[in-house]
């Protein structure tokens, strides 16, 4: 057995819900006044609810998570938004102390919470590396004997003497992972970083990441990337509102996450308390998957169509407000993206949405996806301004082949589309 | 899988041997992890050049603007006070009074206020990685000394034109004590800046203090007038300002008019120390959790 590099033991983390304080120090004043009169707090709001893991005013991002990771070892963190996994990486990455608990590390651990931290836009390329590099804990010597290698990474090397703020965001993001790919520390901690840049380079960063952890360093890769995790770890963990689900083979854990996560009887429902107060104005309601015949369905018919329709409610106008829906297959493989307002008329027509209640749904043709389970996300932005509300797992359903091309022979057909081609067979 | 779990658990508590990092809810008040801030002094020499570098990108004058910005406060303090309100500078001319003055005050009111916003306006980055926070006041203070060179440099160049036109000008031993002075200033205005940083984190309110406080707090500060030329009762007042014999020793060290009180500088020091520590308790302790509430 490899020594234990990482013991979490017993870690929670509380967070008071709402401000902290109020941000004024007369307002504190006040509210510390009355408490001294013992009157109640006159900035207190009332008739606040609990929900699952709020206790009062506290919301336990994390309780008692407890455990260990080999040396060597990738472990997989996945969980839905909210589930803690953030906050037990900004714990793991000493962004913030933990409530209660400890955690115990042997060796150097860097964190990749977010790429390009610390870019200052006006320096250079050059002075960037340096600069990021010594943010992540590099020392000097080590990044002029890693210059190059870091360079010919980031392939950027004819902008190196331009202030960063001239690159494209592609370059920015490559110029970022280059530099915390060379860190080669001994455990890393990495959050998302595959969620920019194109999928050529993606593909080189997980190659990266590959390499690390066959070079026996311990890799804690968070991720919504199923495949990713999938494809990087052996291992995984499930956190469920703060606490410790699971932990098994990624494959299981995967699994569990997807059946136990997601509303799988046609429709998800957001209430009140699971929306963002970042959100607003937007307010999704639901999210619902209906058959040919208007039905909302759990299991889907391939040689039928069928609508997914997103509901929801602004509570002021919105401009440039685009819903999007992400089709992916349980396994992780991305379907498609879709926005309701794609189409270029749409588009002129709903540039400004007025303050209301919506429905956007969107009709899939028949004939279209191959049997299995698929993951419904939605997303609401305004492009390159903000981004209002995403759930990137919010239903699952089922997909049934029966009477599909090709069901006269049973073996499995790979592959997520399933359409009705044209075959054109000549004796010549 | 809950029993094998446990069994694991069970033998990481047996062999518990050393662990090079242990991340717990709340750590000793006192430890600063100076080796820490030790090991990052890459990190602090990277930051310097940074907040040189990029601070004067864009400007057609560059770093001249070092030796603008003391120079037109110096002529618009001489105009002003000197000339217009005739205020008395201990029988110095008054160029040189201000612009020592000016050149003196700025560095402690830039220590102050640039080291009062770490906490505010590094959230981002102190957000999403970890490396001792104090790395970044520490690289204020060795920019801000850099300047004061500089600045300083032009004020000597000053004198030596002042004392080649025959000026009488008594430079004396004091001068020895330049670097004790100086170390006074950055230590005061560190201590007080990440005072206030930290409580900025909870209280936004501190901020405005500031802006204007340093101000305020210029002109209880013998910067535009001699101590001699107060009022008895005044001057007692004054020596609870840390900052007074500061000034003071150093304008009598280069010019050789003015004030010097050991006792008075000694309480100085010690209140730096004071303030020095009490300011790094409240970091040390802010620093832990301050993501949570920015």
């Amino acid at each position: 057995m490899n020594p234990v590099v990482i013991y979490v033991e017993n870690v929670s983390k509380a967070y008071r819900l709402g401000q902290i304080g109020s941000g004024t120090l007369t307002n504190d004043l006040e509210a510390w006044w009355a408490k001294v009169r013992s009157k109640p707090n006159p900035l207190l709001k009332i008739g606040k609810e609990d929900h699952g893991n709020r206790d009062g005013e506290i919301l336990w991002a994390l309780r008692d998570v407890s455990f260990t990771v080999e040396q060597g070892g990738v472990l997989g963190i996945i969980g839905r938004n909210g589930a803690g996994k953030s906050t037990l990486l900004k714990i793991l990455s000493r962004v913030t102390a933990p409530t209660r608990g400890q955690v115990k590390i042997k060796g150097r651990i860097a964190s990749l919470l977010e790429v390009g931290t610390g870019f200052h836009p006006e320096l250079t390329g050059r002075e960037n590396i340096y600069l990021n590099g010594a943010i992540l804990g590099m020392k000097r010597t080590e990044i002029d004997r890693k210059f190059d290698e870091i360079l010919d990474f980031s392939e950027v090397e004819q902008f190196i003497d331009t202030p960063v703020k001239r690159y494209s965001s592609g370059m920015y993001v490559r110029l970022a992972f280059a530099v915390a790919a060379h860190l080669d520390p001994e455990i890393l901690v990495v959050d998302e970083v595959l969620a920019v840049g194109d999928a050529e380079f993606q593909r080189k960063c997980l190659g990266k990441m590959g390499d690390v952890a066959q070079q026996g360093r311990t890799v804690l890769f968070v991720s919504h990337n199923i495949s990713a995790i999938l494809r990087l770890t052996q291992e995984a963990i499930v956190l469920e509102k703060g606490r410790l689900a699971l932990r098994a083979s990624s494959r299981e854990a995967v699994d569990y996450y997807l059946s136990a996560g997601n509303a799988s009887e046609g429709e998800r429902i957001w209430e009140e308390h699971e929306v963002p107060i970042s959100a607003a104005p937007f307010r999704p309601i639901a999210l619902r998957l209906r058959d040919k015949k208007g039905k909302v369905v759990e299991t889907i018919r391939s040689v039928e169509p069928f609508a997914v329709e997103v509901e929801y409610n602004l509570s002021s106008p919105l401009t440039g407000l685009r819903i999007g829906l992400y089709l992916n297959s349980a396994r992780g493989d991305q379907v498609l993206t879709t926005f309701d307002t794609d189409d270029g008329a749409r588009f002129e027509k709903y540039t400004s949405r007025p303050a209301g209640h919506y429905v956007s749904r969107c009709e899939f043709p028949k004939d279209f996806l191959n049997d299995g389970r698929y993951i419904l996300g939605i997303n609401a932005s305004s492009y390159r301004v903000r981004r209002y509300f995403m759930d990137e797992q919010a239903l699952s359903f089922n997909v049934n082949t029966s009477g599909a091309p090709g069901r006269q022979w049973s073996e499995p057909r790979p592959g997520v589309l399933r359409p009705r081609l044209e075959w054109q067979i000549e004796a010549k | 899988m809950a029993n094998a779990a446990m069994v694991k658990l069970d033998e990481v508590h047996k062999n518990s041997e050393k662990w090079d990092l242990i991340i717990g809810p709340r750590r000793n008040l006192f430890d600063l992890r100076l080796r820490d801030l030790w090991h990052s002094r890459d990190l602090i020499l990277l930051f310097v050049r940074r907040d040189f570098v990029s601070v004067y990108k864009q400007t057609i004058l560059g770093p001249l603007w070092y030796l603008i910005q003391p120079l037109l406060t110096t002529i618009i303090f001489t105009v002003i006070f000197g000339n217009i309100a005739k205020l008395p500078t201990d029988g110095l001319p008054s160029f040189l009074f201000y612009m020592s003055g000016t050149v003196i005050w700025t560095y402690f009111a830039s220590c102050l206020t640039k080291t009062s916003e770490t906490f505010v306006s590094n959230a981002n980055l102190f957000g999403k990685v970890y490396f001792p926070r104090l790395a970044v006041p520490v690289s204020i203070l060795i920019s801000n000394l850099i300047a004061f060179t500089i600045q300083f440099a032009f004020f000597l160049a000053f004198m030596a034109y002042f004392v080649l036109r025959g000026t009488p000008l008594h430079p004396n031993w004091w001068i020895l004590l330049t670097p004790v002075l100086l170390l006074m200033m950055a230590g005061l205005g560190l201590g007080f800046g990440i005072i206030v940083s930290s409580l900025t984190t909870k209280y936004r309110d501190l901020r405005f203090l500031v802006q204007f406080g340093v101000q305020l707090l210029m002109y209880v500060t013998p910067v535009i007038y001699p101590t001699s030329a107060l009022p008895h009762r005044y001057q007692a007042l004054l020596q609870f300002n840390p900052m007074s014999p500061v000034v003071e020793t150093f304008r009598y060290a280069y010019l050789g008019a003015g004030t010097v009180n050991v006792l008075q500088l000694v309480f100085s020091f010690g209140l730096m120390l004071v303030v020095i520590i009490i300011g790094a308790v409240i970091f040390n302790r802010v620093e832990a959790t301050f993501m949570d509430t920015v």
